[in-house]
């Protein structure tokens, strides 16, 4: 009846488990991106630091450098300022339509990057409803953006964090004297602080890394690290100069990333409260107001790219739309948009699909808590490995595939893995994300209950992890799906030209002149965001605290 | 399968842990224990001394750095958790949340591919032992403190383990809920014939359930025998007051208290004395001669703290009819079923 050997053998199990994940990280990201970082340090075989030093000193360097910085930094500014005030109201209060006022806010962050700028583009162009303010082409215009995309992360963020606050420890501070604003000084803000430091990383995080954004709406003037990369590879094939930034970029994300998860730390322990809202009161009439405006600045471009879509030079029609079955005036395109579209979707289901069964397995490994401290060492860094993808830039990781995955023993260039894959690459921290936290929270002691009850390793997490992380796991496909949806930076370098993915269509049509292309391009926009947002507000009725907030 | 008589032998178990900045802990220090079929021992100790570690180890749950943990003589190091016929029951229950009474109770009997008509027969003979006929169909969340934990039990013993492992299965629960409960989960596992491990740091609770006392310190075993050799004689001080002795006295006192208790069984040269809080009772023909310090009544008795001649700062007991004052002289007699002579000194 005993079997003696097998404890061994579960030990054995879980390292060969761990294996998989590992594996593919291995092929398809590490030997990528640092094929890229090798290009740069050895640019003809041999070992050549110089040359990134160079690189670095190049005055345009410099200036690219000092816009990402300022303008990630303004961004984010902002994002905490118009985020903070909402996540209080839509966490701390309670009132009708609240929940739709939740959902609405997420709507921009799950906006595929190039729909967002195509967005903003034609509400500033000069013939775009805001075109008498002269945004077109400006950094106003790219930091509007950035903060569009990100205030959500902000609100999700601090408002879940929020929402757990215990009360009664301001309620106290209240019973002691403290006036409303003396107690948010002194009790709130200080309890708060590790959650908007934390969220206020992660939106400096994905500013200083956006592409899509800057790509649609800097235009030739500005570039961040991120576009320069993608010009000087695709434009000037200065290769070695794309590297030296990859490598600089991938050194400050990951001193960003760490310092996020120390903010994440710091604010983990945390009683939590059941949460109940309280009735807006007449002093929160601003917050309110505030929150109206924040929702209104959100929207605005959203709206107008509706209504942008649906105007021809003849006025209103469904002449974009009906153009979506083209391939565009002047043959901007080899292939027509909706098949472009149907691309897309191909492309997401697999790239959810590897992204899922990879990110279930790391996250199942990652929620174990090991007794001896190598043990928790080396967990640490299987949790970061996954991490990683986070970091390092789309457009690295794309061109890295097509630098290093085009020859044998891995020749991947016709496989029509390749993109699903990369995109998975990009979506798997974000599955980790949302299905480590869920894991982590389960009582390790209902996983023992069941195991000392006769259940197997498989069993247990079937019979106590599944029902407690299926909606986790719902939410988590559907993100990944959103994500690969909209995913443009690696796209970019990995789709076909005769083959190619929504957001590539998008940005090909604004690329080309004439105002059918451009008014076709709306209506593409319109239709990834429809497809993107259908997704994710059917996953945000599941309710999964861990998804979006960091 | 169960049942079937089997000694649990521990020997020489021993499990560090890593504990970061501090370096190692020594959790279990060298244990030796039997565990004899049928048998309900109690390990008892304060927080922190082990004991629930010790009873993970035997889970399966931690892993030892030394000893043998064995079952009828078959070593248990190669067995995973799931395949050692054990059962564990949490303090809180851990029952699952997602399925209902029925649901919990039946899972070791899913787990073995029971028929289902079979699981159903067993899970109603279960919710009727525990006293929880029509709750089948309940939710773990609408459940009291008391009913999770009869569901646990249920769930516990639903496939007759060899051996059930209770961690502090009552401390969770009220006063009154905890000894109604106790008293049955004794009568439970005598019943079922279950041998069991309960671990706990309540005496009370190791008295009402337990045959056998294991007295747990710092890791080690200081004390293991049957439940009223080991309250009759607690090895020390500490461990006397582990099983729930009020104070002891040593010296002189010890020595007052051996010739006025031990006189005619001979056993006059005590060195030290654990006194249960109930020792000296107030009685005008009492040997000793004291002063009341302090007097406060609870529903059954009035208790007392003493200043007694030869043996200092005691507590005692007076009935609620009597009538007692703070500062008064009053005459006490000693109890000898509730005082224990320790070994000797440390």
């Amino acid at each position: 009846m005993l079997r003696p050997g097998r404890w061994r053998g579960a030990a054995w199990g879980t390292a060969a488990l761990a294996v998989v994940p590992l594996a593919v990280l291995g092929t398809f990201f590490l030997y990528p991106v640092s094929g890229m970082v090798a290009r740069g340090f050895w640019p003809d075989g041999s070992f050549d630091p110089g040359g990134v030093a160079e690189v670095l000193g190049r005055e345009r360097i410099h200036r690219v450098l000092w816009f990402t910085l300022w303008s990630a930094g303004l961004a984010t500014l902002f994002s905490v300022l118009l985020g903070v005030p909402v996540a209080y109201a839509l966490h701390r209060l309670r009132f009708p339509g609240q929940a739709l006022l939740r959902t609405l806010i997420v709507v921009p962050f799950v906006m595929p990057t190039v729909v967002a700028g195509v967005a903003f583009r034609q509400l500033i162009a000069r013939s775009g409803p805001l075109g008498g303010l002269g945004l077109d082409g400006t950094p106003t215009a790219i930091i509007a953006a950035l903060v569009f995309f990100n205030v959500s992360v902000v609100v999700r963020t601090v408002g879940s964090f929020w929402e757990g606050l215990d009360r009664r420890t301001e309620e106290a501070a209240a019973a002691l004297g403290a006036s409303p604003w003396q107690v948010f000084r002194t009790v709130t803000a200080p309890a708060l602080l590790p959650a908007v430091a934390s969220a206020a990383s992660v939106v400096f995080l994905f500013c200083s890394t956006s592409f899509g954004i800057v790509l649609t709406l800097g235009g030739l003037r500005y570039a961040n690290v991120e576009t320069e990369i993608y010009q000087l590879t695709t434009q000037e094939l200065d290769l070695q100069a794309a590297a030296a930034l990859s490598v600089l970029q991938i050194a400050l994300v990951t001193g960003l990333l760490l310092v996020s998860a120390r903010a994440r730390t710091r604010g983990a322990a945390l009683s939590r409260t059941a949460p109940v809202g309280r009735r807006p009161g007449r002093r929160d009439v601003l917050v309110l107001v505030w929150t109206a405006l924040v929702v209104g600045f959100l929207m605005t471009p959203l709206v107008s790219l509706v209504l942008g879509s649906l105007r021809t030079d003849a006025g209103w029609s469904l002449d974009n739309y009906r153009a979506l079955q083209t391939e565009g005036a002047g043959n901007a395109l080899l292939v027509t948009a909706t098949r472009a579209l149907a691309t897309s979707f191909e492309v997401a289901v697999q790239a959810a699909a590897i992204a899922l069964v990879l990110g279930a397995v790391v996250a199942y490994l990652v929620s174990r808590r090991p007794r001896s401290r190598s043990g928790r060492r080396m967990l640490g860094a299987f949790d970061g490995a996954f991490m990683l993808p986070l970091g390092v830039s789309a457009v690295t990781l794309g061109f890295g595939f097509l630098i290093t995955l085009n020859r044998p023993p891995l020749d991947l260039r016709t496989s029509a893995l390749l993109l699903p894959l990369a995109q998975a690459m990009v979506a798997l921290p974000l599955v980790v994300r949302t299905l480590a936290p869920v894991l982590s929270s389960i009582d390790p002691r209902q996983r023992e209950a069941a195991s000392s009850l006769g259940a197997g390793p498989f069993r247990v997490a079937l019979s106590v992890d599944l029902p407690h992380a299926w909606r986790a796991v719902v939410a988590a496909v559907g993100f990944a799906f959103a994500v690969s949806l909209g995913e443009f930076g690696a796209t970019s370098f990995l789709a076909r030209d005769d083959d190619p993915t929504l957001p590539v269509v998008i940005f090909r049509l604004i690329s080309h002149p004439g105002s059918e292309n451009f008014g076709m391009a709306l209506a593409a926009s319109v239709l990834l965001a429809a497809a993107t947002g259908a997704v994710m507000l059917a996953v945000d009725r599941f309710r999964v605290g861990s998804m979006g907030a960091f | 399968m169960s049942g079937s008589a089997g000694t649990l032998t521990v020997r020489d178990l021993t499990v560090r842990f890593d504990d970061g900045r501090r370096g190692t802990v020594v959790a279990v220090d060298a244990v030796d224990l039997d565990l004899p079929p049928g048998s309900v021992t109690a390990v008892l100790g304060p927080s922190g001394c082990g004991k629930s570690t010790l009873l993970r180890a035997i889970a399966g749950l931690e892993r030892s750095d030394r000893g043998v943990i064995a079952y009828g003589g078959a070593d248990l190091a190669g067995t995973p958790v799931h395949r050692r016929g054990f059962a564990l029951m949490f303090q809180d229950g851990q029952l699952f949340p997602h399925a209902d009474v029925a649901a919990n109770i039946g899972y070791p009997l899913r787990l073995r591919r029971r028929r289902r008509a079979e699981v159903r027969a067993r899970v109603g003979e279960l919710l009727d032992l525990v006293g929880l006929d029509g709750y089948a169909a309940r939710m773990p969340a609408t459940l009291s403190g008391g009913e999770r934990q009869r569901v646990a039990l249920a769930r516990a013993l639903a496939v007759e383990p060899r051996l059930l492992l209770l961690d502090e299965p009552f401390s969770a629960l009220d006063r009154g809920m905890r000894e109604r409960l106790a008293a049955e989960v004794a009568d439970i596992l005598r019943r079922a014939g279950t041998t069991s491990l309960v671990v706990t740091h309540d005496h009370e609770e190791a008295f009402a359930v337990a045959d056998r006392i294991a007295v747990m310190r710092a890791g080690e075993l200081v004390q293991v025998g049957g439940l009223a050799e080991v309250w009759a004689a607690p090895v020390d001080a500490s461990a006397a007051e582990l099983l729930g002795y009020d104070t002891v006295v040593a010296g002189e006192g010890a020595a007052l208290l051996g010739r006025l208790v031990g006189g005619d069984t001979g056993e006059a040269d005590w060195d030290a004395v654990a006194l249960r809080r109930s020792a000296l009772v107030l009685d005008g023909s009492g040997p000793l001669a004291g002063v009341v310090r302090a007097a406060r009544a609870t529903p059954d008795l009035v208790r007392l703290e003493l200043d007694v001649d030869g043996l200092g700062r005691v507590s005692g007991v007076a009935d609620l009819g009597q009538v007692v004052a703070v500062g008064q002289h009053v005459r006490l007699g000693v109890r000898a079923d509730r005082l224990a002579a320790l070994e000797s000194k440390n």
